[in-house]
């Protein structure tokens, strides 16, 4: 699954990344690296951007962004 | 003047480095463009203990891999051997994420002091840092400071001055190497440092950001509350500014009397004295009594908003139209830049990457009413909404007005930009990551001020150094004659035909016409042309300016007329030229002045006709 599958408020472990370039070194500088967990927290309407929390802070990614991170998910809601 | 060391700040953004910055250097700083560099760098000075320090200001970043020019701006600088130290500013908060740049910039050099900011914050949020097992861990040292209130700073200035001269030498702990991509091995480290140095965990989603986000940004409640929260603003702005704006016209215009008095003194003769005064004075006049109370009233309000952290959330919730359109999501902060002034705005798309998303951006900017449409706004909101709302209601009725016509140009931005983005900007959208900080309490005092001088200063002179030579230029053609009527009255009666069929005359567009140096002075203009011969009458009330307007032939189709056209016209000189050393292409220039015109002239055409329709 990737971030975008993320249901509100779920977890999830960065797997690892599709994303190649620019994107991908950027979304590894942000801290999306393989072992991070990331949490959804907020999404607009209509699913096309989504906030995450990651690593102490709240990053929003376009569907499309988001569908290039593989998570593994984490059971519990904190 | 001779400097005795040269430090670079650095830091990700919202750590509060600018902060920092003009912590140490007070009001000795100034904006330069770095030769070859697109990055506006800050930078000031200060002197501590007999010593002079330079300090430059670089882009905030997450990183150094030089993947944004405001990356490579950073890289560059510290790589180039100039800076004899550099402070990486953190946030105590958040230390994790912040290690990973400073991780980086140990690789480049080893003159490093770590400024470990908002150590308040951290306090509240009961995180506790072992700052000596940091010091140790990452072998260079570690400052902890409360900028926002001076905390630390003193022995900040101390410790990067001894590093920059050499007195105190860090040995930055080389980070293992093992297999892996260089930025996951950093934050492999930096997890381990901040396990080390960290005490107590703050629970995502369970602080005051993450609770005033929830409404926010909600999917329900997160337009309806921005557009309520802009309604306020306009509200404020056009109710607060009345009472000024009457108080300073009163003494501008007596100030013209003594001004006339003084010229008659010194014996200047009247051929002179009557455009001097009835034309350069009286339009300066006007602008500043106009133009000066709603600025002084809307920036800081919007610099407060801005401080507080909520144009990242404005674009979080336009995202889902700027997609829509083909856009990049950071053309909604380009956007709101404008509603400021349009030349900024379109300064700010710099930080757009993909050349071909930033034209969008750049070419769409204008489609929102910047400051200096304002009061055009609000006087046909007011005009238009007094005809049929008395007394305080009508106060109201005009912010609505005007926040109807500022949501047009938004809703025309996103047009415009569609119709961009699928002819001749067609192209893959590039990536969007938008970063949404923490709400911080608005640093009131340095927004004041800082509002005041950067931008309603900046603005009014601007307009003020247009106003008078144009005040000047206009007073000559209303009052050269030639072949029975002045100048003014030709020129307006040649663009009658086409003025009429847009529910306008000829005298707006003329007037629209000679204020392209400024927005501000469209107006005065229109008013000159109107009561031509006698120069600019002293119109302070708005019951006389709607007996003028009504005697020129003026209905509420005009001023609503006027209104589209005020938002839907070509970009003034200044933005043009702004356009121009941006995209550096005559072609996109006149395009971007072509595009809001002829959306402006359909639209009124349109409205006229159909009105004109229905009367029949």
């Amino acid at each position: 699954m990737t971030l975008a599958d993320l249901a509100p408020g779920r977890w999830g472990t960065v797997h690892s990344l599709r994303a190649q370039g620019i994107l991908r070194q950027r979304l590894l500088d942000l801290g999306l690296v393989p072992g991070t967990p990331v949490q959804l927290q907020f999404v607009d309407r209509g699913g096309t951007l989504a906030a995450y929390y990651v690593r102490g802070a709240v990053l929003a990614l376009r569907r499309s962004t988001a569908e290039q991170v593989l998570v593994s998910p984490q059971g519990e809601l904190l | 003047m001779n400097f005795d060391c040269l430090i670079a700040l650095a830091g990700n953004p919202n750590t509060g480095k600018s902060t920092i910055f003009n912590a140490l250097t007070g009001l000795k700083q100034h904006t330069g463009n770095w030769p070859g560099k697109t990055v506006l760098l800050k930078e000031g000075s200060f002197r501590h203990q007999g010593c002079t320090c330079r300090v430059l200001d670089l882009p905030g970043t997450y990183s150094l891999t030089a993947s944004s020019p405001e990356e490579e701006v950073a890289r560059d600088f510290i790589l180039s051997g100039q800076p004899d130290a550099v402070v990486v500013v953190a946030d105590a908060t958040c230390l994790e994420r912040n290690l990973h740049l400073v991780l980086q910039v140990v690789q480049l050099t080893a003159r490093v002091v770590l400024c470990v900011n908002l150590m308040d914050e951290a306090r509240r949020r009961r995180l506790q840092l072992d700052l000596p097992k940091l010091e140790e861990e990452l072998g260079i040292p570690v400052i902890p400071t409360t900028a926002t209130t001076g905390e630390g700073l003193e022995a900040l200035k101390d410790a990067a001055i001894r590093v920059a001269l050499g007195q105190l030498r860090p040995r930055p702990t080389p980070v293992p190497q093992t297999a892996g991509e260089p930025a996951t091995l950093l934050y492999r480290r930096a997890e381990e440092i901040a396990s080390l140095v960290v005490r107590g965990q703050t629970r995502p989603g369970a602080d005051l950001t993450a609770r005033l986000d929830r409404l926010i940004i909600s999917p329900t409640w997160g337009l309806f509350l921005m557009l309520a929260l802009l309604a306020g603003v306009f509200w404020l702005t056009i109710v607060g500014a009345g009472y000024p704006s009457q108080l300073l016209a009163g003494i501008l215009f007596q100030g013209e009397s003594a001004l006339g008095r003084l010229l008659q003194t010194l014996g200047v003769p009247a051929w002179l004295h009557d455009p001097l005064v009835l034309g350069m004075y009286r339009g300066l006049a006007w602008v500043i009594s106009v133009m000066l109370p709603p600025m002084a009233i809307f920036f800081p309000l919007f610099t407060l908003l801005e401080d507080f952290g909520l144009l990242p959330r404005i674009a979080f919730n336009l995202d889902r139209f700027f997609q829509r359109s083909g856009a990049h999501g950071k053309q909604a902060l380009t956007m709101a830049m404008g509603f400021g002034c349009n030349a900024a705005g379109i300064v700010a798309a710099r930080i757009i990457d993909s050349p071909r998303e930033r034209l969008v951006a750049i070419l769409t900017n204008n489609f929102v009413p910047c400051n200096g449409r304002f009061p055009m706004l609000i006087l046909m909101g007011t005009i238009t909404a007094s005809a049929v709302l008395p007394g305080p209601a009508g106060g109201l009725g005009a912010a609505a007005i005007v926040l109807a016509a500022m949501a047009l140009g938004v809703l025309a931005t996103f047009a415009a930009s569609k119709l961009l983005t699928a002819t001749v900007l067609r192209g893959e959208p590039s990536f969007f990551i938008l970063e949404l900080p923490p709400y911080r309490r608005p640093r009131v005092g340095t927004v004041l001020v800082r509002s005041f001088l950067d931008r309603t200063l900046a603005v009014l002179w601007r307009a003020v150094v247009v106003a008078a030579p144009c005040g000047l230029l206009t007073w000559v053609l209303a009052n050269v004659s030639a072949g029975g009527s002045t100048l003014l009255a030709r020129l307006a009666g040649w663009l009658n035909p086409l003025g009429r069929a847009m529910g306008l005359d000829g005298m707006i567009l003329l007037g629209f016409i000679l204020g392209l140096p400024a927005n501000e002075i469209v107006v005065p203009i229109i008013f000159m042309g109107y009561l031509s011969a006698q120069a600019l009458l002293e119109v302070q009330d708005l019951g006389a300016i709607q007996s003028i307007l009504t005697a020129n032939g003026w209905t509420w189709l005009t001023a609503l007329n006027f209104l589209l056209f005020a938002i839907f016209h070509w970009p003034c000189a200044t933005t043009l030229l702004t356009i121009k050393k941006e995209v550096g292409s005559l072609r996109w220039t006149l395009l971007s002045a072509l595009l809001p015109t002829v959306f402006g002239l359909a639209l009124c055409t349109l409205l006229t006709t159909i009105v004109k329709l229905w009367a029949m």
